[in-house]
């Protein structure tokens, strides 16, 4: 899918404001992002492009960060902190209820398409409202059951955050999500070649 | 020790965060004083005053800016936002409640170093903060307090804010400067420092959010002032951002010196459930375990060094008497196995040897052995690694093996963790 216009448009704005155009790869990869859901190697390529780098030092750099995500996932983005400071306030119990109410696995989405949900060692920065998750990036704090069940409804309910997300939301195909996969991942494939 | 609030002063202040409301507060009257002031004065001053980085390593900042060598431009100042230690977010505290003070700090520190660029490195996941950064940029650029020919005063400033994208070691200077360049966040040699060769190849200086956000004051008050506020070799007030199992966790705002006993006790309303305290960790993942012995001691970089641990970035994570302290170590060695970068061996390996090993005593699986295994693998990362990252993944589980061998040893016997039976059979 190519880029729409006025991402293209902010790629070559970001190139114009450094001082290094390479330093635009990190902000571009979240223009992509912003407007796709994730980010393919049709798009790592197109930026490339844009910027006049090698598509392998976009790929290089995507691929160091954990938060650009390389396929598509839910509507709404849940991840829930494990480290210690949570952990001492009841994260591992947080996180088996979550579990348990969404009737997924750590990593998984929902049946509905809804949510994507993971635990997570990196710790979120909201150790003094823990247990804590941030969804779609906004945080969550002092968690309880009853609050984790008003969030689950909330988001069932509501459309993904950005305006460009029901590209995102259409893209998912629930039923198969090993299809997805292998189709986002490629360069495994290239190795083996 | 009476407390005396300076970053956080007017938080109670409602929108605060705009504009309008924080120039009410007395904001950026420290900005255009310095902008009255030769650049060299204002380094002066700021020598003076004894501020140290709030980032962890508590360096000297009018120091590191008088490193920069003469004569050398374009210089760039990059504010580290990447606040990722876990137990801290004090940052993400100051940037959401009061932005224009961290801005103001920037634009005052970018003066007196002589940039004309600036940048804000914020961490991927604090979106709101970034909001918050962005109007608060806007705002500014609007009042002309950002932007060319600032204030009439002949001083051209730009303000980038950069977004990472979840990478703990991008909170490690050099990586940063290599993630900002658009590169994996991989850490550099040293020498050269920043200050000689730092982004883009150019002087550089990278001070951290609550570092920037003190300038201000320094500036308004004078150096005297803030050199009489905390102890002789520790000015100025910290935030504390206390988690784990006290009665109001959050963040506090404490004059360097102040007992740790006044936070704990007083201000997080001591240990929750009429627990006892086990042991409390200052300065976040990285650092040494201390116990109850040691609440006496001041929170001050030197003092908390010479209980033996560090005061680090400023967290306070407390445990009481029914933590399992291998499983607290485990998460924290499992934190750093997963942000490891990977480039240098002693610390890609080694994290996620000491993580099985972990595994392994939570697990029921350990073997006599272990204990000393995970000392011998600690000490062969510590030092040996490219960046602090490596060092700082042994401090925490080796001061635990420290003053806690036993409980390793009862994992081992028990085969298992024996915190978790006795939740259980609470439970049944």
């Amino acid at each position: 899918m190519p880029l729409a216009k006025p991402t293209v448009t902010q790629i070559q704005d970001l190139a114009a404001r450094y001082p290094s155009k390479q330093s635009a790869i990190i902000p571009a990869l979240w223009a992509v992002q912003h407007e796709q859901g994730y980010v393919t190697e049709e798009a790592m390529a197109e930026i490339a492009q844009h910027l006049g780098l090698p598509p392998s030092l976009i790929e290089a750099t995507a691929s160091f960060y954990s938060m650009f995500l390389t396929r598509p996932e839910g509507r709404h983005d849940v991840v829930i902190c494990i480290n210690a400071p949570c952990m001492l306030r009841g994260a591992d119990e947080t996180v088996a209820y979550l579990e348990r109410q969404l009737g997924v696995r750590d990593g998984g989405t929902t049946a509905d398409g809804a949510i994507t949900w993971h635990s997570t060692i990196e710790c979120l920065g909201a150790c003094g409202g823990a247990p804590m998750m941030q969804v779609d990036h906004r945080f969550e704090e002092n968690l309880t059951p009853e609050r984790i069940d008003a969030i689950i409804e909330r988001l069932r309910k509501e459309p993904a955050p950005h305006a460009a997300a029901p590209k995102r939301a259409e893209a998912i195909a629930p039923a198969k999500p090993e299809k997805v996969r292998a189709a986002t991942r490629p360069r495994a494939k290239k190795v083996q070649d | 020790m009476a407390i005396k609030p300076l970053l956080t002063k007017d938080f109670a202040t409602e929108n605060l965060e705009q504009l309008k409301v924080y120039e009410r507060t007395g904001g950026y009257a420290g900005f255009k004083k310095a902008l009255e002031m030769q650049p060299d004065a204002l380094v002066d001053m700021v020598k003076k005053s004894g501020l140290r980085g709030r980032g962890g390593a508590g360096f000297p900042t009018g120091n590191k800016w008088s490193f920069l060598p003469k004569g050398v431009y374009p210089r760039y100042l990059v504010c580290n936002a990447d606040e990722s230690e876990p137990g801290c977010f004090k940052d993400r505290y100051l940037m959401e409640e009061s932005p224009h003070q961290v801005l103001e700090g920037i634009l005052i520190a970018s003066y007196a170093i002589g940039c004309n660029l600036a940048f804000i490195y914020i961490r991927g996941e604090y979106l709101p903060q970034h909001e918050a950064l962005e109007n608060a940029i806007d705002e500014a650029r609007q009042a002309g307090y950002l932007g060319k020919n600032v204030l009439g005063k002949g001083y051209d400033i730009d303000v980038i804010l950069h977004r990472g994208a979840g990478a703990y070691i991008c909170g490690e200077e050099t990586a940063m400067l290599t993630s900002l360049e658009g590169y994996r966040g991989e850490p550099r040699l040293k020498p050269p420092f920043p200050a000689v060769k730092g982004l883009y190849g150019k002087p550089t200086v990278v001070n951290n959010v609550e570092t920037v956000a003190n300038l201000p004051h320094i500036v308004l008050n004078g150096a005297d002032w803030f050199k009489a506020i905390g102890t002789p070799t520790g000015s100025g007030t910290r935030l504390w951002c206390m988690s784990g199992h006290v009665n109001r966790p959050g963040n506090y705002e404490m004059e360097n010196g102040t007992p740790i006993r006044e936070l704990i006790e007083d201000h997080g309303g001591g240990v929750w459930k009429n627990r006892k305290l086990k042991a409390f960790q200052p300065g976040g993942a990285s650092m040494m375990v201390l116990l109850p012995e040691h609440l006496d001691v001041g929170l001050d970089f030197d003092a908390i060094q010479k209980a033996g641990s560090l005061a680090g970035a400023g967290a306070m994570v407390v445990m009481d008497e029914t933590t399992c302290m291998v499983d607290a170590a485990r998460r924290y060695v499992k934190f750093f196995e997963h942000e490891s970068c990977g480039k240098c061996t002693p610390c890609r390996e080694g994290t996620y040897w000491m993580a099985n090993i972990f595994d392994r005593f939570e697990g029921g699986e350990a073997k006599p052995g272990d204990i000393d295994l995970l000392l011998d693998i600690g000490y062969n990362i510590d030092g040996r690694s490219f960046c602090p990252l490596g060092d700082a993944s042994t401090w925490f589980p080796r001061s635990v093996i420290k003053f806690f061998r036993d409980e390793f040893q009862e994992h081992i016997s028990e085969k298992g963790c024996p915190f978790k039976k006795v939740a259980q059979e609470a439970v049944a």
